[in-house]
């Protein structure tokens, strides 16, 4: 396979050097990307407005800005999956109009997308060839694509099973597929837009060790992270963009990360931790009792589980990701059933009648995986902050639903959690990848709940909003809501947490008090060790 | 490698391309069937007028147009209706065949009521039996997972032997068996008087009580989807099945209800055979009509919107009739079968190709001028 990228890289060379014979001009330097002036614009919003920026070949290159400034947005001109409305793009020199992502991929840039676009039901292997030369020419050998997928694998030190479904992996592993098919496919140039905002701690180092090496191999790769510093870690420099416009460029190298959110916002922000009260907390409102659970390949997920959560009291769940985490959300909240133990949400038992019983007993819940669980996409921002309060007497007459309330409501929520989109009945679908959290957040909130689940509430959020739902997170607790939380980033879990449990091989290794645990001691439990 | 002509995925399809690619799609088909015709030694022009006025103008033209529309009506909202959420109701044929003998039954039964009530009865009865036959395929796929395109598609030929059964190999209580030929050509027991639905009569136009009932349907259908706590539900699970799911909706409930209603419209198209045109249960003429089936086609067209839908089935009713008209010894019935399929798959494929985008490439020509 890795061949078949070859000689993609081949037939790509000779495209290239069949343009510039016809008389194409070649532009001014061989950057290996140059964009001037694009311009993109949607219904009602300038997404991209004049942006200017270049990476050299082997430059690891930040796009950096808030939630919804254009850097998904300047990503897809480049990949050719929109046309710039202005602008021109020079790729390694030459003049680039790439009329869809065939064309881009032909001249060696590839994407790992925001939302992962992989075929569940397909092999790690398969979905590598998926779309390749070598797919076309009917000599598909899983087993010699299996072998060369782990040979990039090797070389690259990214391990992932090549006969392994999709369905199976972990999103972390998931987004290590991606990288790997760009890089067996040939790519000179990587995207990676928010490539760590699903990856632990440690997946996230293992990336950049690659992003390095590739850097080193000449390739260049575009990066993109809310968390500044990863971006200070890795990029060597850094383009900033505010409200769709390039506002400019800087070396990491002597820029601090308050410089940056300062630059990003267009003032000067204060990156200080969130500050909890201290209060007693009230009655348990989540009490789980020896409760087990299978998970989706049928195996034991959850063994023995044993937790309370008080109210007012915030519980941090450690771990790394698949230890049974996502399993216990899911009991919690209805949508996965048990096999033992008990479960009892403010004192009541939570019966065995799906996610409704849970709703109904003021559980809100915030998923791992937004897009796909969490929001229906091609509803208006409007419908999605309702999609749980539509049965509430609040929201029409009899079987009626009022538009104009759902529409007030959502113009409230927006302008609260400062969800930027032409308006409320625009569809999710259009929205960018840290607004559409936003509307999830918003609407699970901002339900008067009595136990909040979540699960990395802040992924994805620029660094305002990130403080923002700290916050919020912060005062629910404080009204008397009890919350679980699960992260897999221990900043976070230290920051907002009253109480720790390490979560291994779907037990509870331990519980600490946030005040006494150290970092050390949860790595160590997180790893196994009790 | 790739050919010049591409096709690629719209990402940001302009909204006025909802309105211009039907109107363009039916001008091309216009056009192809206008070569179609010229091969065959037809003038096009005169064949267009022909099929105009044998649709609008001529005497009780429009009459007949709505009579062939309004079959289609209701199988075009039955299957509008199940489409929105997702719930492929192939089945619609099926459950028009068991409405038609719901409703024949009431009819027959109750035929010595006042003739409101008969005329209600019928329309239930029709709606229930169309529910009933729904809910077969609804339970195996809410309980069982099984796929309901396949299973409502099965049972479509089922109620195709029941109806035979009833009407040629038994003694049912719907065969005629009094009078004399009954036994060398079987037929249904004819509905007394009652049981015909008037028509309503504006000048030399009638517009049968169907039409009507259905125009009503399709109001309601599209208000329930839009507006109601019931349509939301509908819309979340057609999106997104997961977030239905995750939002509390009661999903096996839900699709067991979406298919009652759809089932039910589809057997209401039954009733509306009976009272308003047949009055008598003609398995034959049911089977060769395939309402059930050109219904999908219509909802299709409407992309799902019932009130899409009532003008959709009104152009392919008047397209019917008028192909009906076309027909005869210098017309044969596979020309004029090939013209709607013509016209069908234009407008169809105009609807796809909106979605997408088509280019022709020129590819830079290697300065050697070498092909590859
Ligand atoms: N297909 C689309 N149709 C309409 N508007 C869009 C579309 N895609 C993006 N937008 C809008 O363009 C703006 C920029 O979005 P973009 O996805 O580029 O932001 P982003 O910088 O990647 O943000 P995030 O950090 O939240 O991912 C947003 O206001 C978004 O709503
Ligand atoms: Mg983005």
């Amino acid at each position: 396979m890795l061949d078949a990228g070859d000689d993609h890289t081949a037939l790509a060379a000779g495209a290239g050097l069949a343009s510039s014979l016809s008389g194409a001009a070649p532009g001014p330097r061989a950057l290996a990307v140059q964009a001037i002036d694009m311009t993109k614009r949607f219904p009602g919003v300038l997404a991209n407005d004049h942006v200017s920026f270049e990476a050299a070949p082997g430059e690891v290159h930040a796009l950096l800005g808030e939630n919804g400034a254009g850097k998904t947005t300047l990503c897809n001109l480049l990949m050719g999956l929109y046309r710039p409305d202005e602008g021109k793009l020079f790729i390694e020199g030459k003049p680039a109009r790439f009329r869809s992502p065939k064309d881009a991929q032909d001249a060696g840039i590839f994407m790992v997308h925001q939302h992962l676009r992989l075929v569940e039901s397909m092999t790690v292997a398969e979905n590598v060839v998926l779309g390749a030369a070598g797919a076309r020419q009917l000599r598909f050998s899983p087993r010699a694509v299996e072998k060369a997928v782990a040979e990039a694998a090797a070389r690259f030190q990214m391990s992932v099973d090549p006969a392994a479904r999709i369905w199976q992996l972990s999103l972390g592993q998931r987004q290590r597929v991606e990288v790997l098919k760009a890089l067996c496919r040939g790519a000179r140039i990587l995207i990676l837009d928010e490539p760590t905002a699903v990856l632990t701690p440690q997946e996230a180092d293992q990336l950049f060790s690659s992003v390095r090496d590739m850097a080193a191999a000449g390739r260049t790769v575009i990066f993109i992270s809310h968390k500044l510093p990863e971006v200070l870690a890795v990029a060597e420099r850094v383009t900033v963009l505010r409200h769709g416009r390039s506002v400019t460029t800087v070396p990491t190298a002597g820029t601090g990360a308050d410089d940056l959110a300062g630059l990003m916002v267009g003032r000067e922000v204060s990156l200080a931790p969130t500050a909890r009260v201290a209060h007693e907390p009230g009655p348990a409102v989540l009490e789980l009792a020896g409760v087990c659970a299978r998970g989706d390949l049928g195996t034991e997920a959850l063994k023995d589980i044993t937790l309370q959560v008080r109210a007012g009291e915030i519980l941090g769940i450690a771990g790394v990701s698949g230890n049974g985490q996502r399993e216990l959300a899911e009991v919690i909240t209805g949508l996965r059933p048990t096999t033992a133990g008990t479960i009892r949400i403010g004192g009541a038992r939570l019966a065995a009648g799906g996610p409704r019983a849970a709703i109904d007993l003021g559980v809100a819940y915030v998923p791992e995986d937004r897009m796909g669980t969490a929001i229906a996409p091609d509803l208006s921002i409007a419908e999605n902050l309702m999609l749980k309060s539509y049965r509430g007497k609040a929201r029409g007459w009899g079987p009626v639903l009022s538009r104009r309330k759902a529409i007030a409501n959502a113009q409230e929520m927006m302008a609260r959690f400062d969800v930027r989109a032409p308006g409320p009945t625009t569809l999710v679908r259009q929205l960018s990848g840290g607004n559409i959290q936003k509307v999830v957040l918003a609407r699970e909130l901002s339900c008067q709940p009595r136990l909040v689940v979540a699960a990395s509430p802040t992924r994805g959020l620029d660094v305002g909003a990130t403080q923002y739902v700290r916050r919020v997170l912060a005062g629910t607790a404080a009204a008397g809501v009890g919350v679980v939380m699960v992260s897999e980033d221990l900043d976070e879990i230290f920051e907002l947490s009253d109480r720790i449990a390490v979560f291994y091989a779907g037990r509870v290794v331990g519980t600490l008090k946030a005040t006494e645990a150290d970092r050390h001691r949860v790595g160590l439990m997180m790893a196994g060790a009790t | 490698m790739t050919g010049p002509l591409r096709i690629e995925r719209r990402l940001d399809a302009p909204g006025w391309l909802k309105v211009v690619v039907p109107l363009a799609s039916l001008v091309l088909a216009a056009i192809i069937v206008a070569i179609l015709l010229l091969a065959t030694g037809h003038n096009p022009l005169s064949t267009y007028h022909q099929m105009y006025s044998a649709a609008i103008t001529a005497d009780g033209a429009l009459s007949s147009s709505f009579v062939y529309a309004t079959p289609l009506l209701f199988t075009g909202l039955c299957a509008a209706f199940a489409f929105r959420m997702r719930t492929w109701n192939i089945g619609g044929e099926g459950q028009l065949y068991m409405g038609a003998v719901g409703a024949s039954a009431t009819g027959l039964v109750l035929g010595h009521w006042p003739a409101p009530l008969v005329i209600i009865a019928m329309v239930v009865g029709g709606a229930l039996a169309g529910m009933l036959w729904a809910e077969i395929p609804a339970l195996l796929r809410a309980y069982l997972r099984t796929n309901e395109i396949l299973t409502s598609l099965m049972l479509n030929y089922v109620a195709g032997f029941v109806v035979y059964y009833l009407i040629y190999d038994s003694g049912s209580y719907w065969r005629d068996l009094t009078t004399p030929g009954a036994s060398v050509f079987p037929t249904g027991k004819t509905l007394g008087p009652h049981a015909n639905w008037p028509g309503i009569t504006i000048g030399s136009f009638t517009l049968p009580l169907g039409f009507v009932l259905g125009l009503g349907l399709a109001v309601g259908l599209f208000l329930l989807v839009r507006s109601t706590r019931y349509g939301f539900e509908m819309r979340v699970m057609g999106d997104a099945p997961r977030a239905a799911d995750y939002s509390g909706i009661r999903t096996k409930r839900k699709i067991l209800s979406v298919m009652a209603i759809s089932g039910g419209i589809a057997g209401v198209a039954g009733s509306s055979q009976i009272g308003d045109f047949g009055h008598v249960l003609d398995p034959r003429g049911l089977e060769q009509a395939q309402y059930g089936y050109t219904g999908i086609v219509v909802a299709a067209l409407a992309l799902y919107n019932p009130l899409a839908v009532v003008l959709v089935s009104l152009l392919i009713g008047g397209l019917t009739n008028a192909g009906f008209a076309l027909e005869g010894p210098s017309f044969p019935t596979g020309l004029v079968g090939t013209m709607e399929g013509i016209i069908l798959f234009t407008v169809l494929g105009g609807e796809i190709l909106a979605r997408y985008r088509l280019s022709w490439r020129r590819r830079p020509a290697p300065a050697t001028g070498t092909t590859s």
